[in-house]
């Protein structure tokens, strides 16, 4: 019913952590990343709910996008209907969290909220749109990218403690210097860029 | 089907589809069933239903814990005691507490979960606030301006310290066109406690006082919220010098009915300066005088600025400011030290502070509710 790329799942899982990372490639879903790297502990409860996030919308949004949009002509509405089940995946998420596993809820369930409205879920669920992913694709490519993203956020939280002293032009203090330490990490992951093409 | 309305109803009923799963969900998730919340070590269990936040289950039973923000985390006012033990402080909740503050258990209402039974400690005048909905039982003139009010709380009971207040709640009437709250101290004692009685003087002008001095009658329905205000006998050895002035005599009628009654405090000396212009605008001085000749610490002093003619008057004569001046430095005994207590117009205030200030009464021991 559609022509998938031919890409190994297992290929795509990769590359979606290290060759077109999400967050040093593309440059999504940031605010958070800056906001709450400054914390080890914290940085590790958000990545791993939003690969959490991402894996599962991804799935959800890949039936909602070939079941109902498509076969009635509405890709013009994708956005709008991506934005829709990814609140409802989190707000679920949520709830389930909450309700089995209070250790898991405070470790990661607090984040949920943030990442409604974080923009990393929805690029990649209109990545996998645009690419046209079979289910097992859109899976992968899904639960990899939130794998980068937290990749990404740990290292940024190890960077930022090791430099937490270092002395800094007061102008560049705190958000300054932090996006320029993730253009020096955007820049070593372009050395990924060759392992693996993917489109 | 055309474009126009198959978009909007696709993403119409998708939404809708997605809520109710949420709904459905919440239903059988966040079902906690009923929860006992004990407070204060027991001295108020509610039976609750659980699943929501600590803040807004309390609000549903009436116990309102002050929240500038309403509950999103952002303003750190709603901080209680939460003796259960409710898992780690969560990272909403950290900024807004100290450290001594987490050592403690304290936990912001807004983020800690119903989910069990809750120990929970609060201050006590969290809940005694109440609406109490009051019946007008007698109004009784004590001067030409001054009306003593008394209310009838249906049965209710009001639990208050001496010398707070509580707001009455003026209807519309007239052309005033909204719902208007003013506050007044209750002079009725706090051993009375399904009755709340005020004393209230017509300004001119003043919407809650014209309301009460021309439209309200004997059988009227009122709603009444307290009580309010930390206006009250501190606890030192030091002598009281309570000064008051028209309805000003309010607070203090409570006050020392209730130190009367109970002993209460009886390491104070208490003097009571109570001033009024003509013979025409005293009240209750019978019933101060009374009290005076059967309980010898305290004394009172009753001033007129300005006896009319031909009005007979043997109290003492002039500006109330200057017969406080007279008997600190004449006739009382200064050395327990000195608190003062006010209770009249701002002006009264002010003057009164001065005389105060004068005489060595420190700034810090001088008390007096802000709305007069």
């Amino acid at each position: 019913m559609h022509n998938a790329p031919a890409i190994s799942p297992l290929i795509l899982f990769l590359a979606s952590i290290l060759t077109s990372n999400i967050l040093l490639s593309n440059f999504l879903g940031t605010c958070s990343f800056i906001s709450i790297s400054k914390d080890w502990k914290s940085s590790f409860g958000l990545g791993l709910a939003v690969t959490l996030v991402i894996g599962l919308c991804a799935a959800i949004s890949w039936i909602v996008l070939w079941f109902i949009v498509m076969p009635l002509g509405l890709e013009y509405l994708s956005f709008v209907i991506f934005i829709i089940v990814i609140a409802a995946v989190v707000q679920v998420l949520e709830m389930i969290i909450d309700r089995f596993s209070p250790a898991l809820y405070l470790s990661l369930g607090i984040f949920l909220p943030l990442i409604t409205v974080n923009c990393a879920v929805l690029g990649a669920v209109l990545f996998m749109q645009i690419r046209s992913y079979s289910f097992i694709q859109a899976v992968t490519f899904g639960f990899g990218s939130g794998a980068g993203w937290w990749l990404a956020i740990m290292l940024l939280a190890a960077i930022r403690k090791r430099t937490e002293g270092n002395p800094v032009p007061a102008g560049l203090k705190g958000t300054g210097i932090t996006l320029v330490t993730i253009g020096f990490m955007a820049m070593a992951f372009l050395g990924f860029s060759g392992m693996i093409a993917v489109q | 089907m055309n474009p126009i309305v198959l978009g909007p109803l696709t993403v119409a009923l998708l939404s809708a589809l997605l809520a109710l799963v949420i709904a459905i969900l919440d239903k059988l998730l966040n079902n906690y069933g009923i929860v006992k919340l004990r407070i204060n070590g027991g001295k108020k269990e509610l039976s609750v239903q659980g699943g929501s936040a600590l803040l807004g289950t309390l609000a549903a039973e009436g116990i309102f814990i002050p929240s500038a923000c309403g509950g999103r985390g952002s303003c750190g006012a709603c901080k209680c005691h939460v003796l259960t033990d409710v898992g780690p402080h969560l990272p909403t909740e950290t900024p807004y507490l100290s450290p001594q503050e987490m050592a403690l258990n304290v936990r912001l209402a807004c983020q800690v979960k119903v989910r069990k039974e809750l120990e929970i400690e609060l201050p006590e005048a969290l809940f005694r606030v109440r609406k109490f909905p009051a019946r007008v039982e007698r109004i009784r003139d004590l001067t030409y301006d001054i009306k003593e009010v008394l209310f009838d709380l249906g049965g209710q009971e009001i639990e208050f310290d001496p010398g707070q207040y509580v707001q009455i709640v003026v209807p519309p009437y007239e052309k005033v066109g909204e719902s208007t709250q003013r506050a007044y101290s209750m002079s009725s004692r706090p051993g009375e406690k399904r009755h709340v009685e005020l004393l209230i003087r017509l300004v001119p002008g003043g919407l809650a006082t014209t309301y009460v001095h021309k439209y309200l009658k004997e059988g009227d329905l009122m709603d009444l919220i307290g009580p309010f205000g930390e206006f009250g006998v501190r606890d030192t050895p030091a002598t009281m010098l309570c000064v008051a002035g028209g309805s000003g005599m309010a607070p203090f009628k409570s006050i020392l009915h209730h130190m009367q009654e109970t002993g209460a405090w009886p390491g104070k000396d208490i003097w009571y300066f109570f001033g009024a212009r003509t013979a025409k605008d005293m009240f209750y001085l019978d019933e101060m005088r009374a009290l005076a000749a059967i309980w010898p610490r305290f004394h009172f002093v009753a001033a007129l600025s300005e006896p009319g003619p031909g009005e007979r008057w043997e109290g003492d004569t002039g500006l109330i400011t200057d017969v406080l001046d007279r008997y600190i430095r004449e006739k009382i005994d200064p050395s327990p030290g000195f608190e003062g207590y006010l209770c009249g117009s701002p002006g009264m205030i002010n003057a009164c502070m001065a005389v105060m200030r004068k005489n060595n009464v420190g700034e810090d021991k001088i008390y007096f509710d802000k709305f007069a």
